[in-house]
């Protein structure tokens, strides 16, 4: 029977909490704050979106998480254990990190390179790991290249094998897809995406928001400070009114009459072109049918309704616009 | 402490250096200049010049090689690291700092340890069989030969971690070298000053010496290892 005290059991406690929580977490060089009062949970299996400009502190959160940098407040839980100079084995030994560069051993084979990092994490069945990890990656038939003769596009597909080779608990992935292009992305995208049907936890730092839009369950931004944290879908509920938009062939004579009073529909203004209409809504799914029988009843032609979108971008770009710290980071 | 960890390093490290070059021409050029230099003054010798070699100790002018031989490699250790982008995803591993550091040390010592050993026996073969008998026998001095086989060890491994220590305070490899080789040139002065026999070899001397660098190899190691500053390795803070 298994006491309190067994391994066993203290691995079932760790992953009954959160996979990281940070609370107040905050780091500083000096006088210069990289982030501070960093607060959040993420849960088992979860894919984490971690936006931000450059320089907001991003990395070094993912450093500060993964025992490279201590932290100057907070506290923070990884994997299940506190985030402290004692735990730090401990907590490598359950993490992977992908840093942005790959950093790799360029004069190594593929495989060399895969085989040192599975002795560091003292894989007891390494040349499988090896071989599944590649596998994971499509590069099979690459083990016995030379990383310095792999294009940027294969050489962060090798850093994702070996950030997979210790199956971690928690795998922190930061702007893996930077500098790649749009079919070398999409294939990564492609593996977080079967990492997280396999139930890795995933921290994705990222500046590229149709990204975090598709992959993650939830993301945060960070400006130094965290701005917001939360689905994408809420944060647009959050911060933007739900609008549908109409487009009808031509002008019509009263639109007042036509979209006022309507179930669900708050109000309405013209939006620059002829027949084009907003409507700020309560609720789109019952609106949108209201506002088509009335334009129907009026005679109008209708070319479109439909609920006006708004990306994670826009939700980015209206928390960024509101910081100037943060604006003066773009600029 | 992991041993498959250190080894880890070491068989990386030992893969680099057969693909590198540069290393290799370093660690290869410069055993050449200590050993083909007095080779040549020996053979050039007859046996009636045999007895001026009494007052010298020809031998010693190798241990030139394990003082600077280990420092192309062991200089590059941290450096080059940082400055290939390597060295972050090795310490997100669960490796201690001292596994990192052994692991660096052994493979800048075992491959000077082993070209410092065979460029001697080399040496000593030429001389056995290409010098006069007389000369042959008045370089062979029995101390000589012990002083080399027990000081190789000692003083590459001075070298190995004054330069490894280099290594985690500079940010460019050249500047580690340079720093290095200026920093083993004191013992390479003082055995070139035996060799002369302008400081004159007694046991005590070879004691007293030995006893030193044992307490440097010790206070090199811990001084290494207070110098390892993962976060500062990774920020680049100070």
């Amino acid at each position: 029977m298994l006491d309190q005290a067994s391994p066993l059991m203290a691995g079932q406690a760790r992953r009954q909490g959160p996979a990281i929580a940070a609370r107040g977490l905050g780091k500083r060089f000096g006088d210069r704050v990289a982030f501070s009062d960093v607060s959040f949970e993420i849960g088992h299996g979860e894919v984490f979106g971690f936006l931000g400009p450059n320089g907001a502190g991003k990395t070094t959160t993912v450093r500060t998480l993964g025992t490279l940098l201590a932290p100057t407040s907070g506290s923070a839980t990884v994997a299940g254990f506190p985030l402290a100079p004692e735990n730090a084995v401990a907590i490598r030994r359950r993490i992977a990190i992908m840093p942005e560069a790959p950093g790799l051993y360029l004069k190594l084979t593929v495989v060399e390179n895969l085989e040192c990092f599975a002795d560091l994490y003292e894989i007891s069945d390494a040349n499988d790991r090896v071989a599944a990890a590649l596998k994971a990656v499509n590069l099979s038939d690459r083990g016995r290249d030379t990383c310095g003769t792999l294009s940027k596009g294969l050489r962060q597909r090798v850093a994702l094998a070996r950030a997979l080779l210790s199956d971690p608990e928690v795998l922190f992935l930061d702007e893996p897809t930077s500098g790649l292009d749009p079919v070398a992305a999409r294939e990564v995208h492609e593996l977080i995406d079967g990492l997280r049907k396999r139930g890795v936890t995933i921290f994705l730092t990222t500046h590229r928001l149709e990204e975090a839009e598709r992959l993650c369950d939830r993301v945060a931004i960070l400006n130094t400070t965290l701005r917001t944290i939360g689905r994408p879908d809420e944060l647009r509920d959050q911060l933007f009114a739900r609008t549908i938009s109409v487009r009808t062939l031509g002008s019509l004579a009263d639109p007042g009459k036509v979209f006022g009073g309507l179930e669900a529909v708050d109000g309405w203004r013209a939006d620059g072109a002829a027949g084009s209409y907003v409507l700020a809504v309560s609720d789109p799914s019952v609106a949108a049918p209201a506002a088509t029988r009335a334009l129907v009843a009026a005679g109008a032609d209708v070319l479109s309704i439909a609920e006006s979108p708004h990306s994670l971008e826009d939700v980015y770009l209206e928390l960024i616009a509101e910081d100037p710290e943060a604006s003066r980071s773009e600029a | 402490m992991s041993t498959r960890r250190i080894w880890a390093i070491v068989r990386k490290e030992v893969r680099e250096y057969r693909r590198n070059r540069s290393v290799i021409y370093g660690m290869a050029v410069l055993p050449l200049v200590f050993a083909v230099q007095p080779l040549i003054a020996v053979l050039r010798l007859s046996s009636g010049e045999a007895g001026g070699l009494a007052h010298e100790h020809v031998l010693l002018y190798m241990l030139g090689i394990p003082t600077l031989v280990p420092v192309f490699v062991a200089a590059y250790s941290v450096a080059g690291e940082r400055q290939q982008g390597t060295l972050e995803p090795a310490l997100t591993t669960p490796i201690r700092g001292e596994e990192f550091l052994i692991g660096k040390a052994l493979a800048a010592l075992l491959p000077s340890l082993l070209i410092a050993y065979v460029v001697f026996g080399i040496f000593v073969a030429i001389v056995e069989v290409e010098a006069a008998p007389n000369v042959a026998a008045s370089v062979m001095q029995p101390t000589d030969l012990l002083a080399q086989l027990l000081f190789t060890p000692l003083l590459a491994c001075w070298t190995v971690w004054v330069a490894i220590a280099i290594s985690t305070r500079s940010s460019d490899v050249r500047v580690a070298q340079q720093l290095g080789v200026l920093a083993s040139l004191p013992p390479v002065f003082i055995t070139v000053m035996i060799a002369l026999n302008v400081i004159e070899p007694t046991p005590q001397l070879a004691i007293g010496c030995g006893t030193l660098l044992i307490l440097l190899d010790v206070f090199g190691w811990r001084l290494v290892s207070g110098l390892f500053d993962r976060e500062r390795l990774i920020s680049g803070s100070h």
